[in-house]
């Protein structure tokens, strides 16, 4: 094969160089369901950072997308309607003629008309922007809803994995290689919150923060709560949700992490620097932190899909982010909201895919992951 | 501050000698390593305890190598770390130099370090799989803060040529390597420091019989070149033989036989080293013809609970009452020729 003009030939060096990472690349790029999970979860994450930026193309409606968060949330919505009559539009940045053309939910049409100010006939001629995936009752375009929900179902996911990791790497470094009695006692705490009701812990404590959020809606917190509070209403109740899911779910990852090190500590080269001399910080993390962290990030990374599911369930049952952020599982609870399912069910269809393919795609990362970094995973 | 490299020719220290003359390098007196086994759900309590090492006695002269050799579970390993002070001992004394050793903390201990070091049985886990070879092998230097990195990297390229291996290597990994190489790579290592003792766990029973003759080849080269001085741990006998100048054998914890090679191969007296060395091969046809096995009854008894009065008396062909009773010393019967055993006279 002719070798393209000006390319620089490898050489054997190149070729012959080995190092974890690169071993590991080369065999993460052997499994091609896990590069086709990479490549999506690329794409979703670059549409998720840019979302605004679609609105502003004009591929979306600006108003529902770009203000989504905030037009329709009841707590920050102006007390005066922004867009008492038609020609109040006109002045918007909505052009004069937002027409209407779903393909997937014209009925939902009818109950925007009169909130949005859209024409009482639409003129399906004149198509001048669309919500090409239909709307939600409160008159929101479906697509940027969807888009923005990425944000949040990401979000929670990278957020959830990450603390879960940091918190239980800790935990677990610290009772795995310290061990006797500060393991024993670690150990049964960890034991203890493990009979936890997970799914009904999280719950209550949405609940206990939706009440709290509720008490101070009005009164004017300062300090530390209030700070809270009002950086909670900022992120759409997600920091809350952070909060809820990150409680218990350090848990799992904390003993895997104590696993992990117990079975590393005695290994020989551990006790090779020993006996060399090597402190305690420089065994933990030049010989244990980089041995443990590859498994451990790969169960991370499987995990991120119950995070997302935990989140999309929560925002389903009205406890997760608050109503008016972009969720897709708040998208779904709407086939729920406005009541009559076979009428309605055609709402499920963009929501559910974009979570299962986001979910999916995790997995097949972690699986991919798995095979590249778990070495003891090796050749299975 | 970064300290310079290590001298070639180590600084000798005021030591203990022997009787004729020869220098003592480690001395190690009734040497005890119990590990406790605890039990209970918040609160543990020590139940018992494994007695590992159940106070061991020896002396590692100057250049030699000592074997140490017995069946598996009977506290060699232990042994070798604890002398090493990898292992906290329980009780007994470690002289290196003829310097206490074992109530040595923090700098001092660290210090102590650089005289003494192991060569690891398992080439395979003995070497960080995430390090590179010139990362594994300029560890000590980085740890004990030797040299700026030039002068380091220098010194990895001089320890790899002198384990044999070609210093192109630096940039490899350890999988990359054969269990021969790992375990050249694992020697330049413990020998960064320019050691005077290497305790060596078994560090050719992982090895391919071709390649056990190599590295041991290599063990007695460092040691011409460099005046190391050997604790070899094996539990082949015939391997020892060619390698070592004293044998102590051990049993259950407690070393029952210390000689010379020769002797010990030619004179065994305890009946627990007869049954060992019964099971070696001899290469003469003849000899071999003839060989009579002594093969022991029952196992070895578990180290939690070993049996009152001498440890072997479940197993020895030979036990009389005493050996029930009293545990016996490890006497000199002959030059140079020690046994702990009640039958030996
Ligand atoms: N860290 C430890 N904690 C508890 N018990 C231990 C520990 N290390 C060793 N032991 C026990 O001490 C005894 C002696 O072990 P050691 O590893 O010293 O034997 P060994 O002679 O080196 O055997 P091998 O030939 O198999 O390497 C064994 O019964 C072992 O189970
Ligand atoms: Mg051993």
């Amino acid at each position: 094969m002719a070798v393209a003009e000006g390319a620089e030939p490898i050489s054997l060096e190149e070729q012959q160089r080995s190092t974890p990472f690169l071993d590991a690349w080369r065999l993460f790029r052997r499994n091609k369901a896990s590069l086709v999970a990479l490549t999506t979860l690329i794409i979703i994450f670059f549409i998720a950072i840019t979302a605004p930026l679609w609105t502003r193309v004009g591929l979306l409606d600006a108003r529902t997308g770009a203000q989504a968060r905030h037009t329709v949330n009841p707590v920050n919505l102006p007390s005066v309607d922004p867009y008492p009559d038609p020609g109040s539009c006109a002045r918007d940045n909505l052009n004069s003629n937002p027409y209407w053309c779903s393909w997937l939910s014209p009925e939902s049409l009818v109950t925007v008309q009169n909130k949005y100010c859209f024409r009482p006939e639409p003129d399906y001629s004149q198509k001048q922007w669309c919500y090409v995936l239909g709307g939600d009752s409160n008159g929101k375009d479906w697509l940027s809803q969807t888009i923005y929900g990425a944000q949040v179902s990401l979000s929670v996911g990278v957020v959830g994995a990450t603390m879960s990791l940091i918190v239980g790497l800790i935990y677990g470094l610290v009772s795995g290689y310290y061990g006797g009695r500060i393991d024993n006692v670690m150990m049964r705490i960890v034991d203890f919150m493990y009979g936890f009701p997970t799914l009904v812990f999280i719950i209550l404590m949405q609940v206990y923060f939706t009440e709290v959020a509720r008490q101070y809606q009005d009164t004017d917190q300062q300090g530390i709560a209030g700070f809270v509070l009002s950086l909670n209403k900022d992120m759409g109740g997600l920091l809350f949700l952070f909060i809820a899911l990150g409680v218990l779910n350090w848990i799992g990852m904390a003993r895997q992490a104590r696993g992990l090190v117990l079975s590393y500590r005695e290994k020989e080269f551990v006790e090779a620097a020993r006996a060399v001399g090597a402190n305690n910080r420089r065994i933990i993390f030049v010989h244990l932190l980089p041995n443990i962290l590859g498994p451990l990030i790969v169960l991370e990374t499987l995990a991120i899909p119950g995070y997302i599911f935990t989140e999309a369930f929560l925002s389903f049952i009205g406890l997760g982010v608050q109503p008016g952020t972009p969720s897709w599982g708040a998208m779904i609870s709407e086939v729920r909201d406005r009541g009559g399912f076979f009428s309605n069910r055609h709402i499920l269809l963009v929501p559910s895919i974009a979570l299962v393919l986001t979910t999916l795609s995790f997995n097949f990362l972690g699986d991919g992951l798995r095979d590249a970094l778990d070495p003891r995973m090796r050749g299975t | 501050m970064s300290q310079s490299m290590p001298d070639t020719q180590a600084k000798s220290a005021p030591a203990t000698s022997s009787a004729d003359g020869r220098k003592v390098l480690v001395e190690v007196t009734d040497l005890k390593k119990h590990f406790p086994i605890k039990s209970g759900i918040l609160f543990q309590r020590e139940v018992a305890a494994v007695k590992a090492v159940d106070g061991v006695s020896f002396k590692i002269y100057e250049g030699e190598t000592l074997g140490l050799v017995g069946e598996s579970g009977c506290g060699k390993s232990t042994t070798g770390r604890t002398i090493l002070q990898l292992y906290q001992p329980t009780s007994g004394s470690v002289k290196f130099d003829g310097q206490e050793i074992t109530d040595l903390k923090g700098n001092a201990l660290r210090r102590m370090r650089r005289k003494m070091q192991m060569v690891f049985q398992d080439p395979y886990a003995s070497l960080n799989p995430r390090m590179s070879v010139g990362r594994i092998v300029a560890e000590p230097l980085v740890v004990h803060n030797i040299g700026t990195k030039k002068e380091r990297e220098e010194r990895v390229a001089e320890l790899l040529e002198l384990v044999g291996l070609n210093p192109y290597f630096v940039r490899r990994y350890p999988h990359e390597f054969s269990g021969g190489q790992r375990q050249r790579i694992g020697l330049a290592r413990s020998l960064a420091l320019n050691p005077k003792f290497i305790v060596a766990d078994e560090p050719i029973s992982a090895l391919d019989v071709s390649i056990q003759a190599q590295v041991v080849n290599l063990l007695e080269k460092l040691q011409n070149e460099l005046g190391l001085t050997y604790l070899f741990i094996a539990h082949d006998l015939s391997m020892v033989r060619h390698l070592c100048d004293r044998v102590a054998v051990m049993y259950l914890g407690k070393v029952v036989e210390i000689a010379e090679s020769e002797e010990l191969y030619t004179n065994p007296l305890h009946p627990y080293t007869q049954a060992l060395l019964s099971a070696v091969p001899v290469p003469d046809p003849v000899v071999e013809e003839t060989r009579q096995r002594i093969i022991l009854k029952g196992d070895v008894p578990s180290p939690i609970n070993p049996p009152k009065g001498c440890n072997f008396n479940t197993r020895c062909p030979v036990s009389v009452d005493v050996c029930f009773d009293q545990d016996p010393e490890l006497v000199e019967i002959l030059p140079d020729h020690w046994v702990a055993c009640h039958r030996v006279i």
